[in-house]
Parts: C-alpha cells; sequence; structure tokens
C-alpha cells in the first residue's frame, strides 16, 4: 500500500514537474469545448440541446491526449523495470499510475466542466448531474486508457493507435455519462443512468490493471 | 545463497540467443559475464531478473525456481540495466528518494547512496544537468537503496571515468563481502578476480538441431 502511494506521488510529482503538461489536458479540455459555440453558433437553444453530449466528448479526448505517456516514458528510460521488480504486483502499479492520471485528467476536468456547462447554456438543473456523471464515469477513462497505454508503450508512434484501441472501449462510458446528464437536462430522473455508468467504471476497474499488467509484462521482455 | 543456472536458453522474436548456458554463482561471489556483442549477456540477465521468460532450462536461488515463484524471486534481485531510469525533472536527490518511498526504505539511505558515488554536491540540481557518467552513477546508485541481496549489472561501467569505476567496483565488493552476489556484463575489468566469469555460449557451441540434414556424399564432394 505504502508502495502504491509512493509511486502515485513520484508520478504526481513527474506530471507537474517535467513539462509532462500537469494540466493540459484540462487546458485542452476547455479549449475544445471552447470551441463548439463558435461552430455551432450562440443559439442557446441548440447548444443547450448539445451541451452535455459536447463535454463528455470533450473529456474523452482530453483523456485521450495525455494517455500515450502513461507507460511509455517510464518504459523508455528503464523506470518501468523497476517498477517490475518492485515489491509492488504490476497490476496495482498500473491501478497507481491510472489513479494519478485521473488525479491529474478527469478530477480537475470535473472541477471546470461546471463553467462550460453554463457557457454551452446546459439547463441549470443538470450541472449536478453533469459533474456527478464526470466524476463516476472518468475513473473508467483513465483505467481503460491504461490498458491501451500498456500495449502501445513500446510503439514510438504509438498514440494513434492508441485511440483507435481505446475509443470504441469509451462507448460505454459516453453512452451513459452523456445520458444521465442529458436526462437531467429534460428534466427525467438520471439515477439509472448513473448507475450503468458507476457499474461501467467497476468493470474498468476490476478488468483494467489485469490487462494492463498482462501487455505490460509482454513489452517488458 | 547460490544462483544456478542450467542449460538456460533464450527466445526472442523466434531466434534462439542462447542455448545450453549453465553456471552457478555462490554468495558472496562476483562474477563477469563476458561474450561478444550480440552474444545475449542483456537477454540472459533479463531472463535471471524474471522479467522475460526462458526458452529452455532452469534457474534456482535459494530453493526458488525461477519459472515458479517468479514473484518471489523478483523481490531478490536488482537489476541496474544500461538505461538508469533517471527522471530529468526529478532533483539529484528525490531520483533517489522516490525509490527509497517506493521499498519502503529509510530516505536517509538516499544520502548515503549519493556520498558512496560522488554526487553529495550535486543532490539538489536537477538531474538533467548531469552528465551521462554522473546519470550513470545516480542509477548504479539505486543499488545501495534497494538492498536486494542478488545484483544484475549490464554494462554498469559505460561512460564512467576510471575513478568511478574503481568506487563502482569498491561497491560491488563491499557487497559480496556483506553476502550478496553479483554477475555483471561487462568489457572491462571490475577486479573481480581470475577465473570469476561466465562466458557466454558462442552461436557454433550449440548442439546441431535434430532436423539437419545428414552429410550428404554427392553435396559433400566425396565421389569424387
Amino acid at each position: 500500500m505504502r508502495a502504491a502511494f509512493a509511486l502515485l506521488r513520484r508520478d504526481l510529482g513527474l506530471t507537474f514537474r517535467s513539462g509532462g503538461g500537469g494540466l493540459l489536458g484540462v487546458a485542452f479540455f476547455m479549449l475544445a469545448a471552447l470551441l463548439i459555440p463558435l461552430g455551432v453558433g450562440p443559439e442557446g437553444g441548440a447548444l443547450a440541446r448539445i451541451a452535455a453530449g459536447v463535454l463528455w466528448v470533450c473529456a474523452l479526448l482530453a483523456c485521450l491526449l495525455t494517455l500515450d505517456r502513461l507507460f511509455q516514458a517510464d518504459l523508455e528510460d528503464g523506470a518501468l523495470d523497476q517498477i517490475a521488480l518492485g515489491p509492488l504486483p504490476l497490476e496495482a502499479a498500473v491501478l497507481a499510475k491510472a489513479a494519478a492520471h485521473w488525479l491529474t485528467t478527469g478530477l480537475p476536468l470535473t472541477v471546470v466542466a461546471p463553467v462550460l456547462g453554463v457557457m454551452l447554456s446546459l439547463p441549470a438543473q443538470a450541472q449536478g448531474t453533469l459533474v456527478a456523471s464526470l466524476l463516476i464515469g472518468t475513473p473508467a477513462l483513465s483505467l481503460i486508457g491504461a490498458v491501451g497505454a500498456a500495449l502501445t508503450a513500446g510503439l514510438r508512434r504509438g498514440g494513434l493507435l492508441l485511440s483507435v484501441l481505446v475509443l470504441p472501449l469509451y462507448v460505454p462510458t459516453l453512452i451513459f455519462g452523456a445520458q444521465a446528464a442529458d436526462r437531467a437536462a429534460t428534466g427525467l430522473e438520471p439515477g439509472t443512468a448513473l448507475l450503468f455508468l458507476g457499474a461501467v467504471t467497476l468493470l474498468a476497474a476490476a478488468v483494467a490493471p489485469f490487462a494492463a499488467a498482462a501487455a505490460l509484462r509482454v513489452n517488458l521482455r | 545463497m547460490e544462483l544456478v543456472a542450467q542449460d538456460l536458453a533464450c527466445r526472442r522474436a523466434g531466434r534462439t540467443i542462447f542455448r545450453g548456458l549453465g553456471f552457478a554463482v555462490r554468495a558472496g561471489a562476483a562474477v563477469a559475464l563476458r561474450g561478444p556483442n550480440g552474444s545475449g549477456k542483456s537477454s540472459l540477465l533479463r531472463v535471471l531478473a524474471g522479467l522475460a521468460p526462458a526458452a529452455a532450462g532452469r534457474a534456482t536461488l535459494d530453493g526458488l525456481d525461477l519459472a515458479r515463484d517468479g514473484e518471489a524471486w523478483r523481490e531478490r534481485v536488482a537489476l541496474a540495466g544500461h538505461l538508469d531510469a533517471v527522471k530529468p525533472g526529478f532533483s539529484v536527490r528525490e531520483n533517489l528518494t522516490c525509490w527509497a518511498d517506493f521499498h519502503g526504505a529509510p530516505r536517509a539511505r538516499a544520502d548515503m547512496a549519493l556520498e558512496r558515488f560522488g554526487l553529495e554536491g550535486r543532490a539538489d540540481d536537477p538531474a538533467h544537468w548531469c552528465s551521462a557518467g554522473q546519470k550513470r552513477r545516480l542509477g548504479l546508485a539505486r543499488l545501495l537503496i534497494v538492498d536486494r541481496p542478488v545484483w544484475l549489472l549490464d554494462e554498469p561501467t559505460v561512460s564512467l571515468d576510471a575513478a568511478s569505476v574503481a568506487v563502482f567496483a569498491g561497491v560491488v565488493a563491499e557487497h559480496c563481502a556483506a553476502g550478496g552476489l553479483a554477475l555483471a556484463a561487462t568489457h572491462v575489468d571490475l577486479g573481480f578476480g581470475e577465473g570469476a566469469e561466465v562466458r557466454m555460449p558462442a552461436p557454433g557451441d550449440a548442439p546441431a538441431s535434430p532436423a539437419a540434414p545428414a552429410a550428404d556424399p554427392f553435396l559433400g564432394g566425396d565421389w569424387g
């Protein structure tokens, strides 16, 4: 447990220290969401209709953009060898690194989402649900993404392949997440969608560490 | 404690890198691993670290079997590969303290290791200011932090100056005197003593595969 926290702290330190772009994911998220009204036009009704979906798609892309170096940097400089030889099972190391990724992308993204919601004239009664859906759903993005990042860690230009591998797996999270916020916006009960969203995240938490660790072991050979 | 390898073989990407490798290293011994470039020294060290699977043969360490007890095995070895795992964004000291935390070792050990490798003056500098030799020393200093009995060293002296090589040879000697063992792939003399070396089997030494066609007197030219 202590080793996992040490790894988490190290990853957080590295993200903020070394041009790895601590909050660049959030900056991308805000810019991408900002482009939507410029493209669609400022008419409130049209924006409100698509706000929840747009924010979720932007969150997905922001997560994806920050994933490609999740394991690659450590594989390239040999740190992954040291982690694999450490006191922690590789599965737990994956979990710690995915947690660090979520803390630097998923969480800040959830925090700024209400501001963007206002900008996209998302109805006020949906704001809480939007935040809740992002809070429940974004961990799944980091976890599922970790599998793709582990698979493509050894490839020099793996970013595009990573997107192709991971985006289809993001579909359930996107559907239930956007659905929850959308239902709240139209005055319907969002509870079921949120429960399904939580189920997807739990499933990802149960499966992804093992899949990612298996992929890393192949990369370490 | 004894590290024993019997008839080890390694295959990568469908190609046999080496086979029929056997040796034994007893606790307290430092052994040099010799062989030309491409003879599989690094691959052997990765196999012995439990990171890559052996294609054949077995290795044991104190009753542990490499193939069966991977988890326990990996907790006894330290690998200093030709990659230093130095993070340029961290300071020199942080590069060691993060591993000390990870391994649950006291942070004071980081300063001790820095001093041993003559890096105490740079402890607070960013690691990306370090020269190649200093980065290598920083990578080797991690060996003193993780505190494992078996050291697997892959070209540890590359880009080190003569003084640093001597320091490192002293560190290895201390580790062995304290009951550890070390296996180092190296092309230089680290003062391990006469005969303390393992030679990688040359590709020609491997037994011919049974599928090889029998000698043909026609092709051999024996028919005059």
